[in-house]
């Protein structure tokens, strides 16, 4: 009997030990729930969820302060991995915070340009050449469409143009059954 | 040559399908009319498109290079006759797509004028490996076959995989097609030889043949020539008729009884498979020093008025082909680039033939009715039992229906050849390789979006950090200014002080001279 009660007391101290050196020797900075839900989010840094970026709004999902369902560029697919990334239920997209819209990179009428910097101040992902007096341009693979270079430009010379879609880039669509155009399904 | 009986083996499932090839298989080959306009895709293979090098207005030869490899996986575009460039400009391609695509436009002079050859008639058996590799690639050949890919790099499995089998896949199990069928029977030297080059840049020791047995005038073709220039590493293998045994894994599994590992290549169980095509390209590339220009195409079909095979060069619109089988039929209603089980319909016939173009079908809805709507899935696994990839379509729709992308990929999805049997036998009509279709492009999409969203986030990391450097120098600048002002000692000499100082003195120096003057003339004056 007392030597059951010294084993398992004697185990339980070992593992304790164990535990306790484990939590200092592998103490990890960052919460890595929070790269896990970076890794998801678009990286647009709109905005649109309401927090200044991807990444602060990834801590505040962890952090339980905001929702899975605020990013529209992210789009159903985005909330779908977040939901199965943290095992919660995937919900409809909350279109207060925008709807998702096709892809579109930002132009810069160059007649109009001032070179004031306001917008390449702006760009989250630094996609916009140009310095103070010289001729501002977007970097057309670089920009993200986040739109956040519209608003500061004080002549207005900024526009959101559609990515041209291009054969590189085509999808096959969703079959609808009544609209197929390729081949027979019986001879 | 009697070859004793060979050990075949069976692909699971597959389809008996009507042949369809005798109304094609008619007439010998025979050229098509050079056409007016010649229209070359710079994109007509797999890998980056080719980056043109001719202007418009320039004149160029027949066989001369218009546009060059981009990267390594990548093939040269030439010019299939003598003409002068039109434009380079956005034309209509034979995509599922309906897209436009860049393209080099050429208007023939006629007179068919050839860059002069080089390298014709070289012994390639005294080249070197990667010279012939390189000549291959320099004649702009890919696979003939279908998909495109540079035959180069096929032919360059690497040191570490060694070569025994070459097989020249002559099975053409797609209904109606019958273009390497025309060119077995009619080119049988062009296909050893062209296969006898490819033996010595492999490095390999044995040939198969491989014709399915549907084709004896192919066959017959093939042995006679051998027969006549034997040559002990070659074999013609006629296999069972039955679809897709054509598809290059399940023709491996048919003649070798081995099976291509599923994220492997067949390089990796020591074997390389070419279309009949691109063995004869390859011998008149390294024989004749002639570039990849022209191709047998199939015409067929009841939507056209006389069905055959057509010698094309690259770059001629369908257009001018049916028009030289005689045009279409009244009730011709869908036009497919490619044969009933994969090929895909066209919006218009102004596109141009190109180097993977095998067939064209115009069909008529006898041939081809409008497929009936779906219905939805019973569950019968009829499909199942016809996968030649040992796949499970009803799973693989189940999923790619509900879009869950990762589960179609745990049941093997890129492991789908889109052979269409499946949907041939569904008894709810199921568009089955659509949804197949629709899942790779749209898991390669976000694999693309991933990509580019890391770049994005890297971007954005790297501008956080030039913002925080940039205002810790802001402030390390100012704390030294604050720091030099403090540490100055008392009275020590400021340079801009001293200057202030100094030309306050020369002011205050000149107006006591001023008054001095004043003074000394006001006390002259009485």
């Amino acid at each position: 009997m007392l030597s059951a009660i010294l084993a398992l007391g004697l185990l339980s101290g070992l593992f304790g030990l164990l535990l306790g050196w484990s939590s200092i020797r592998f103490r990890v900075e960052r919460d890595p729930v929070v790269d896990q839900i970076d890794a998801l989010l678009p990286q647009t840094q709109c905005g649109q969820c309401g927090y200044p970026g991807c990444r602060p709004y990834a801590e505040a999902i962890a952090a339980g302060e905001a929702d899975i369902n605020q990013c529209p560029p992210g789009g159903e697919a985005g909330i779908q991995a977040l939901a199965d990334l943290l095992g919660r239920d995937p919900k409809p997209l909350n279109t207060e915070h925008g709807v998702p819209k096709e892809k579109m990179v930002a132009i810069i009428d160059e007649q109009t340009c001032i070179g004031c910097t306001l917008c390449i101040q702006a760009c989250p992902v630094d996609a916009i050449l140009g310095a103070a007096k010289q001729m501002h341009t977007v970097i057309a693979d670089e920009c993200t469409g986040c739109e956040l270079c519209v608003e500061p430009c004080p002549v207005d010379c900024i526009t959101m143009v559609p990515v041209e879609q291009d054969i590189a880039d085509w999808k096959w669509p969703y079959p609808d059954a009544g609209t197929l155009t390729t081949h027979a399904q019986h001879g | 040559m009697m070859d004793a009986a060979r050990t075949l083996w069976q692909f699971h499932g597959g389809l008996h399908l009507p042949g369809n090839k005798a109304q094609s298989t008619a007439h010998p080959l025979a050229p098509a009319p050079l056409p007016r306009h010649l229209i070359l895709p710079l994109h007509q293979h797999i890998g980056e498109p080719a980056e043109v090098l001719v202007k418009p207005g320039e004149r160029v030869l027949k066989g001369q290079r218009v546009a060059r490899p981009h990267g390594f996986v990548s093939a040269p575009v030439h010019a299939s006759s003598s003409g002068t460039v039109v434009e380079i400009a956005e034309r209509p391609v034979p995509h599922p797509s309906g897209l436009n695509a860049p393209c080099v436009v050429i208007e023939t002079d006629g007179h068919d004028e050839p860059v002069p050859a080089e390298h014709a008639g070289e012994d390639f058996l005294g080249l070197d490996p990667s010279k012939l590799r390189n000549r291959i690639r320099e004649a702009g050949i890919v696979g003939l076959g279908g998909a495109g890919f540079p035959t180069f790099i096929k032919m360059n499995p690497g040191p570490s995989r060694r070569i025994e089998l070459l097989i020249v896949n002559g099975a053409e199990c797609e209904p109606f097609i019958s273009c390497d069928d025309m060119l077995m029977r009619e080119r049988a030297d062009e296909i050893f030889g062209g296969s006898q080059i490819l033996l010595h840049a492999l490095q390999a020791e044995r040939c198969l043949i491989a014709v399915e047995d549907d084709k004896p005038a192919a066959i017959a073709a093939l042995r006679d020539w051998l027969l006549q220039h034997p040559d002990e590493r070659f074999e013609v293998v006629p296999i069972p008729t039955i679809y897709p045994s054509g598809g290059e894994r399940q023709l491996i599994y048919v003649l070798t009884g081995k099976e291509v590992p599923s994220s492997g290549l067949p390089a990796d169980i020591g074997i390389v498979c070419q279309n009949p095509g691109t063995v004869a390209a390859v011998y008149r590339a390294i024989h004749h020093g002639e570039p990849l220009i022209s191709r047998i195409v199939t015409v067929t079909g009841d939507g056209v008025a006389q069905p055959r095979n057509l010698d094309v060069r690259i770059g001629t619109p369908f257009s001018e082909l049916i028009a030289a089988c005689g045009g279409y039929t009244e009730q011709v209603d869908r036009l497919i680039m490619g044969g009933p089980m994969m090929g895909f319909a066209l919006r218009s016939d102004e596109v141009p033939v190109i180097k993977t173009t095998n067939c064209i079908l115009a069909a008529t809805p006898a041939t081809l009715p409008p497929p009936a709507p779906a219905l939805p899935c019973i569950r019968c696994g009829d499909c199942v039992d016809v996968c030649p990839a040992d796949l499970l379509p009803q799973q693989l729709y189940w999923y790619a229906h509900a879009r869950e992308f990762d589960k179609t990929q745990d049941y093997n999805l890129f492991d789908c050849i889109e052979c269409g049997c499946c949907a041939y036998v569904c008894p709810s009509h199921i568009p089955l390789v659509q949804y197949y279709r629709f899942a790779k492009t749209e898991i390669w999409a976000q694999e693309k979006e991933r990509r580019k969203a890391d770049l994005a986030r890297q971007r954005h990391e790297f501008r956080l950090q030039r913002l925080e450097r940039e205002k810790r120098e802001r402030a390390e600048r100012l704390r030294k200014k604050k720091k030099a002002l403090k540490t100055a000692p008392e009275g020590a000499e400021d340079p801009k002080k001293a200057a202030i100082q100094a030309a306050l003195e020369r002011a205050r120096a000149r107006k006591a001279q001023l008054a001095e003057q004043a003074r000394r003339d006001d006390g002259q004056e009485p």
